[in-house]
């Protein structure tokens, strides 16, 4: 990375509102539906056909602009966005210019254990496009495109960043944050992969203590937040190799090819299109009350990053684990809910972290499924972790029940009952067992007696494999020292 | 013809209930007539005789039953073809749309049904209601029913011709910049522009959205006043129209006088272009609103000069975005080509007219960067204060008066220059831009007998002062005739 030069980027990020029906018509936003399925008149453009605005979409929008420490303005207005292109049903987007619905805003984030912040220019309120599908590469030079108008008005946010991020690294971790918070405002599900969330990034470079901006480069094509740090690392040296060649760099528009991992230029800013913005006069403007925008507030949820900074607070968690809790509301809110269960200290809070960020985490993982879908409830956790602790069962059985909980959504009782799988922790149970294995390992018993004391373990290992790992390991540690060192071998 | 054939709608509905005829006969009459007079008028692109046919059987069989929709059922209607029709083929007198049929109904459209009108068919139009001749449809022209050697007016020309010529009673039509109220005076009939808001927008194919209003065409005040009641009012899918208050007393209060009213005449609308006998024709209609007792005075409203120029900037920025969507990708016309560009291109250049054309280049214009200040922003600024005044002046007048048209109607091909042309709405236009309800009404004939008309402006959601000094002027005009 470059020591010589500030790396300065700015992002525009769109995001897909999950509300139920269309912005401007009753149409259905399902993801995934059969193509052209869900449109209408309206959303096709149909000749006579006007806007009416969904006010589901309007409240997502407050509640997203909230979330981002933004002004919610009190007077907003539509413009048309003209342009042609066939997956725009009106050749033109409905959206907003002069007075989008949220104004300055400002998004705290974490990386490497340091705090940061990057400003919200604004965000505004419009419409998706349809999706065009080529018979080849893309449109030109394809034999013919076919049109899904399915997400032809499906609510969109648009947001801006202030120019405040100095890292792609910074960027990502934005983006992350950015991300975190609307899943739990619960305003967009922010997929990249279903493109329910898509970024642009800005970026330029100035020598350190250069007060004006230099040109900067827009790039497009960005799938995955990843592909948003590589491409945003690969124009810091293609810039920062310019730079170092007394060369300038041209103001344009580059698309991130990821198979090759660079930026290819786009378009020249001579080229821009010049998209009439005019106000909508099929909309009135949008007024938005004190009361609605107090209404909205009340709902808030707590956001992960004051999420984050509670239970470190409260629980004394390492940043690490607090990220990686916070990091889905789902395993947030499991987290909180167990420890409701199991009870609230400092370390049980260590052992129910544990156990999501370990074997709640693989097998999410193992299983391919997301937090919000699997079948363990807070409730069967933190019985199953008062069961190890009751010395009901040990911790390896309790993985072993775990693991049936999350693939049955069965009880932990019910489990460990049906499968009998109670720790054995009666001593004269234990005894026979231990008498047993000793006898039938006499070489073994003298070798440990002759002072080869790592052998102690395989002593262990043959208890539990004939209790099928149900005997409590502390007490089989204590029976078997004391029949070792008694003289004959026998407790 | 059958002399029940220039009934107005209100004597067709008093028969209809009397039984003195039914809705099939009434249907099959006018079907004649036009079938008669249609080759020399043309006042329609799609006549719907069939379907005109079964709807009127329906009629008759609800009224049989004692359960007719209204007191309207059975009675026909024409509407203009940029009216969105539900299985009947929409034109907007457009090659673009030359087969395009629409999948739902406009909401006036879909009132009128529910009353149970009957829908003869589709009228001829302007292409895309950019006109004042109704040359400009890219099927035909209309004639004017009262001088086949002269345009009926545009935009809405065939249904004002249809109305005058007998062939229904009454006619929508739309009005952006005077394509009611222009028709209306060139074919001696009423032509009534509801206030902005009053009438859903819901299935009108857009020219211009802040300016473009449903109007209509009858053959009395009372007709335009009963149509009102029967299709304003608020429309959840409009979201530019507007609750207005109860109307239902509307039809039967137009019979009030202008007794006391004030009434301004704008000083502005009686310059050089109007021409004389027009001129005369108005000032004899106002003295007699006087006579009767209405208090006239002379008003002076210095934007109304340059309300032309502002209308043809507003109106081409909205129509240049309106009519982006006919880039033949989902419906109408397409013109295959080698890639998409050219397809967008060959098929805009060829589905629309030369006019059209104009005005959405005119309208790109203004609205692209390094001009939309210097005309769309400055235009809007203009609409503002001119809302201002007029609200000023309505402070002290109850209704405004000027003529329709400076000219009656003139011979086709008369005028070349898009210019000329345009002045034609030179007295309309301002009443879209201000969003205020108009009315055009007969008041005279000129030397070559052609019709005069005279335009009464009302106060926003006013209609009912407005109808009723129209009502009253009517019965003026009428009892001189009978003299
Ligand atoms: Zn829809």
């Amino acid at each position: 990375m470059s020591s010589k030069y500030e790396v300065i980027i700015g992002l525009e990020i769109h995001v897909e509102l999950l509300t139920k029906s269309k912005i401007f018509c009753g149409c259905k936003t399902d993801f995934g539906a059969s193509p052209n399925s869900q449109c209408c008149p309206i959303c096709l453009g149909l000749p006579g056909t006007l806007p009416v605005l969904n006010a589901k979409a309007v409240e997502y929008a407050i509640r997203a602009g909230l979330g981002l420490n933004c002004e919610i303005a009190e007077y907003s207005v539509f413009d048309r966005k003209n342009y042609f292109y066939p997956d725009l049903a009106k050749a033109y987007q409905t959206s907003q210019s002069d007075y989008p619905i949220c104004g300055k805003g400002r998004v705290y984030y974490d990386l490497d254990q340091e705090r940061y912040s990057c400003g919200i220019t604004r965000a505004h309120l419009e419409e998706e496009a349809g999706k065009l599908v080529h018979s080849g590469d893309s449109i030109i030079g394809s034999s013919y495109s076919l049109v899904d108008y399915n997400r032809a008005g499906i609510p969109l946010i648009e947001i801006v960043t202030e120019p405040d991020l100095r890292s792609p690294q910074q960027a990502k971790a934005f983006l992350e944050q950015l991300k975190n918070i609307l899943q739990y405002l619960e305003v967009s599900d922010c997929r990249m992969e279903e493109g329910s969330l898509r970024c642009d990034a800005n970026i330029s470079l100035r020598p350190f203590g250069e007060q004006d901006f230099r040109p900067k480069v827009e790039i497009k094509n960005l799938n995955s937040f990843r592909a948003v740090e590589r491409a945003l690392e690969y124009e810091v040296q293609r810039q920062t190799a310019i730079y170092d060649q007394n060369e300038r760099v041209i103001q344009e528009t580059r698309t991130w090819d990821e198979n090759r991992g660079v930026t290819v230029s786009m378009r020249s800013k001579e080229e821009a299109e010049d998209y009439r913005y005019f106000p909508e006069p099929d909309l009135v403007p949008l007024i938005i009350s004190t009361e609605w925008i107090e209404e909205v507030k009340k709902d808030m949820p707590e956001l992960p990053l004051a999420k984050k900074d509670r239970l470190i607070e409260q629980y004394a968690l390492s940043d690490y684990d607090a990220n990686l809790i916070v990091s889905d509301k789902n395993i947030a809110a499991f987290f909180e809910e167990t420890l409701t269960i199991y009870g609230e200290s400092v370390e049980k809070a260590k052992t129910v972290t544990n156990w999501l960020t370990g074997e709640f985490f693989r097998l999410l993982n193992s299983e391919g499924i997301e937090s919000k879908d699997s079948k363990v409830t807070p409730k069967a956790l933190g019985d199953l972790l008062k069961a190890v602790d009751e010395q009901v069962i040990n911790g390896k059985i309790a993985k072993e029940v775990f693991e049936e909980m999350f693939l049955t959504g069965k009880d932990p009782s019910q489990i460990i009952e049906e499968r009998g799988l109670q720790q054995i922790s009666d001593p004269a149970q234990l005894l026979a067992v231990i008498e047993r294995i000793l006898e039938s390992n006499q070489k073994n018993v003298e070798e440990y007696k002759a002072g080869k004391e790592k052998i102690f373990g395989f002593f262990v290992g043959q208890v539990m494999k004939e209790t099928k790992g149900k005997a409590n390991p502390a007490l089989v540690n204590q029976l078997l020292k004391q029949a070792l060192d008694s003289t004959d071998g026998r407790a | 013809m059958d002399k029940i054939l220039t009934n107005t709608a209100t004597e067709l509905s008093k028969k209809l209930e009397s039984g003195e005829i039914t809705s099939v006969q009434l249907v099959a009459k006018y079907l004649e007539h036009i079938e008669e007079i249609e080759p020399t008028i043309k006042a329609f692109i799609t006549i719907t005789k069939e379907q005109a046919l079964r709807d009127a059987q329906a009629s008759d069989q609800r009224r049989k039953e004692g359960k007719p929709l209204s007191k309207w059922d059975g009675i026909p209607i024409a509407l203009k073809d940029n009216l969105s029709t539900k299985g009947v083929k929409t034109t907007c007198g457009s090659l673009m749309l030359e087969n395009y049929i629409p999948p739902y109904d406009a909401t006036v459209v879909e009132r009128l049904k529910n009353n149970g009108l009957i829908i003869l068919g589709k009228t001829n139009m302007d292409e895309f209601a950019m006109g004042s001749s109704t040359e400009s449809s890219a099927f035909y022209p209309t004639r004017n029913p009262k001088n086949i050697s002269k345009v009926p007016g545009g935009s809405s020309g065939g249904s004002a011709a249809c109305v005058a010529a007998y062939e229904v009673p009454w006619a929508l039509g739309t009005d952006t910049g005077g394509s009611v109220r222009g028709p209306a005076s060139f074919c001696g009939v009423i032509g009534l522009k509801p206030t902005y808001g009053s009438v859903s927008r819901y299935g009108v194919v857009s020219y211009a959205s802040s300016l473009d209003q449903v109007g209509w065409f009858t053959r009395s005040v009372g007709d335009a006043a009963a149509l009102f009641q029967l299709i304003s009012g608020y429309d959840p899918k409009d979201s530019t129209s507007v609750k207005v208050e109860d109307i239902s007393s509307l039809e039967s209060s137009v019979t009030g006088g202008v007794e006391g009213l004030t009434i301004g005449v704008i000083k502005e609308c009686f310059g050089e272009e109007l021409n004389p006998q027009v001129c005369r024709s108005v000032r004899a209609s106002v003295e007699k609103l006087k006579e009767a007792g209405a208090n006239i005075v002379e008003i002076s409203l210095p934007f109304a000069d340059i309300a032309i120029e502002t209308y043809y900037i507003i109106s081409t920025a909205e129509a240049s975005s309106n009519l982006a969507r006919f880039d033949g990708v989902r419906y109408g016309l397409r013109v295959p080509a080698e890639d998409v560009v050219s397809m967008f291109t060959k098929t805009r250049s060829q589905g629309f007219g030369e006019e059209v054309k104009r005005r959405i280049i005119l309208g790109t214009h203004v609205l692209s960067a390094g001009n939309y200040d210097k005309y769309y922003r400055k235009a809007q600024k203009i609409r503002t204060a001119m809302k201002k005044e007029f609200t000023k002046v309505f402070e002290q007048v109850d209704l405004l008066i000027t003529p329709t048209t400076p000219t009656t109607a003139f011979g086709f091909g008369e005028k070349q220059d898009p210019l000329h042309m345009y002045i034609t709405d030179i007295y309309t236009v301002i009443v879209n831009l201000i969003g205020a309800p108009a009315i055009s009404l007969p008041c005279g004939l000129d030397k070559e007998s052609m019709p005069i008309g005279l335009q009464i402006i009302g106060k926003h959601f006013d209609e009912k002062t407005l109808l009723q000094a129209a009502h009253t002027l009517e019965n003026l005009l009428d009892q001189e005739v009978e003299m």
